[in-house]
């Protein structure tokens, strides 16, 4: 990402807003934008979800590969998660090896799916210690206005739910849908004007400090936090950032599931 | 181009497998200002090949050694997303990538107005998010509706088609299953007020009469899809 130029006028800005706990957009402190998600997008991939929340918008897609298991667990098939984000997703992105911020994007979402458990990888398996299905999500950026975070891991687990099984082309079966038994959900804060908000665009983002992601899966249950940026947050501020998630987090599982 | 063609692609009625004639192009529509944050895009479904492209600029050249004192340079990236074809695609340059990125570059920078603005730098995105066949036809036409959708000033819009051959017969813009099979591939981007060209590639094996006959499908399809082109710049419906 290209070094930051305005921020200094920015950032007054932003705080004064914030001291009137007003936004760049006349959101409050927690609203997010307006998300809309469509399913089955994308014509070649097994599985696909497009997100759009105000103007970012992203897509995901999920392909399958036979892979051979790994010698310490045989039984198991794999998932992998790869994200990129290419110049067509802002001018602040340029092309070429994946950059430090779109490894972190791509890690986080991933840890949120997997750790959640919501594949079951002994179900992958084809047959032991030969043949196994690798399931690869892959997070395209379209347009990024802020909060690629969500985006992604919102359109990651409904491209997931999404996603057929392809035995029929690798000739090993029947088409069956992937089982995917549980929806986490990210939720994203980011430190603005000297206080955390919900799902912040581009230029909250460019004008602000530290940021906080985290993913809850059913009933709750945390499955991954990530703490990014420069900057402190207190155990109080956590907490309440916490309590926000769990509501959020169960509004937008509705959304996936229909 | 897969081989010779013992599968029959072509019917004893002369239409294809997708109930098109020979001439016929398939089924396209296109969007414009579908990156928000760009400063000018364009959504071209074409078939079932979709291409996503998003402008930036005229912005600062940088690094400074690209910067030509009395141009802009355009810098066009082609890419095929991972999931983008059916066996999934390793992300990342390749020399195929490489080629229609420059390719690309050289038909739009004949239009382009660059002296316009020297020292400055034109971004050109072009993604592939679902490939079918042709997409570098789809990429170059669906960009130049870009670059027009971002007010950049440009001499004519580029529009690219291919004409092909199947089973001996020549056909327009061949699709998914004619490619595999296909016999010959010629890509042309032609500007459609003056019927000059701008790109053209040619592989395969075509008779001076098949060559004749597959230019002129390209020249009328081009005509066809520049008029969308022209409703989905002017905000009108297709």
């Amino acid at each position: 990402m290209a070094a930051p130029l305005v921020p200094k006028l920015l950032r007054a800005h932003l705080s004064d807003l914030a001291s009137n706990d007003a936004r760049l957009d006349d959101r409050g402190q927690w609203d997010g934008r307006d998300t809309k998600l469509e399913i089955g997008v994308l014509p070649r991939a097994e599985g696909s979800a497009k997100v759009t929340m105000g103007n970012t918008i992203v897509l995901a897609g999920v392909k399958f590969q036979i892979m051979t298991p790994y010698p310490d667990r045989p039984n198991q098939g794999g998932l992998m998660c790869s994200c990129e984000v290419r110049s067509i997703a802002g001018r602040h992105w340029e092309n070429g090896p994946p950059s430090p911020q779109s490894i972190e994007l791509g890690r986080v979402v991933d840890r949120g799916i997997r750790e959640s458990g919501c594949i079951d990888v002994d179900d992958l398996c084809i047959i032991p210690g030969e043949k196994a299905w690798q399931v690869i999500l892959d997070l395209h950026a379209i347009s990024d206005d802020g909060n690629l975070f969500d985006a992604f891991a919102l359109a990651g687990i409904a491209a997931l739910r999404n996603a057929t099984i392809p035995a029929e082309r690798f000739e090993i079966g029947e088409d069956t849908p992937l089982k995917v038994s549980k929806t986490p959900i990210m939720c994203s804060y980011h430190k603005v004007g000297g206080r955390f908000v919900y799902d912040a665009s581009y230029r909250e983002e460019l004008g602000g400090d530290e940021r906080i992601h985290i993913t809850l899966g059913d009933d709750d249950h945390v499955h991954s936090l990530q703490k990014g940026l420069k900057g402190i947050f207190t155990a109080d501020e956590f907490a309440e950032i916490m309590e926000h998630a769990k509501s959020r987090c169960s509004e937008l599982r509705d959304i996936v599931n229909g | 181009m897969g081989g010779y063609g013992d599968v029959q692609m072509i019917d004893e009625k002369g239409l294809r497998m997708d109930g098109r004639k020979p001439g016929d192009v398939r089924p396209i529509t296109i969007e414009t200002g579908v990156v928000p944050v760009a400063d000018g895009s364009c959504r071209m479904t074409w078939g079932t090949n979709e291409a996503i492209v998003a402008v930036y600029g005229p912005m600062e050249a940088h690094p400074r050694k690209i910067q030509r004192q009395d141009r802009a340079v355009l810098d066009v990236t082609y890419n095929m997303a991972p999931f983008s074809t059916t066996d999934r695609m390793r992300p990342g340059f390749n020399r195929r990538s490489r080629e229609i990125s420059k390719v690309t570059a050289d038909a739009l920078e004949s239009v382009v107005l660059l002296e316009l603005y020297p020292r400055s730098k034109i971004r050109i995105s072009i993604e592939i998010v679902s490939a079918e066949a042709g997409t570098r036809c789809v990429g170059l036409t669906a960009a130049s509706v870009a670059l027009a959708d971002a007010g950049i000033p440009m001499t004519d819009l580029v529009v690219s088609v291919a004409s092909g051959k199947i089973n001996d017969v020549v056909v327009c813009d061949l699709n998914k299953e004619e490619d595999n099979y296909g016999e010959a591939d010629l890509p042309m981007g032609i500007l459609p007020n003056s019927g000059e060209l701008v790109f053209l590639q040619m592989d395969g094996d075509l008779s001076p009469d098949e060559f004749k006959q597959a230019w002129d499908y390209n020249m009328d399809a081009a005509m066809e899809v520049h008029k969308l082109m022209v409703d989905a710049l002017k905000g009108g419906e297709n």
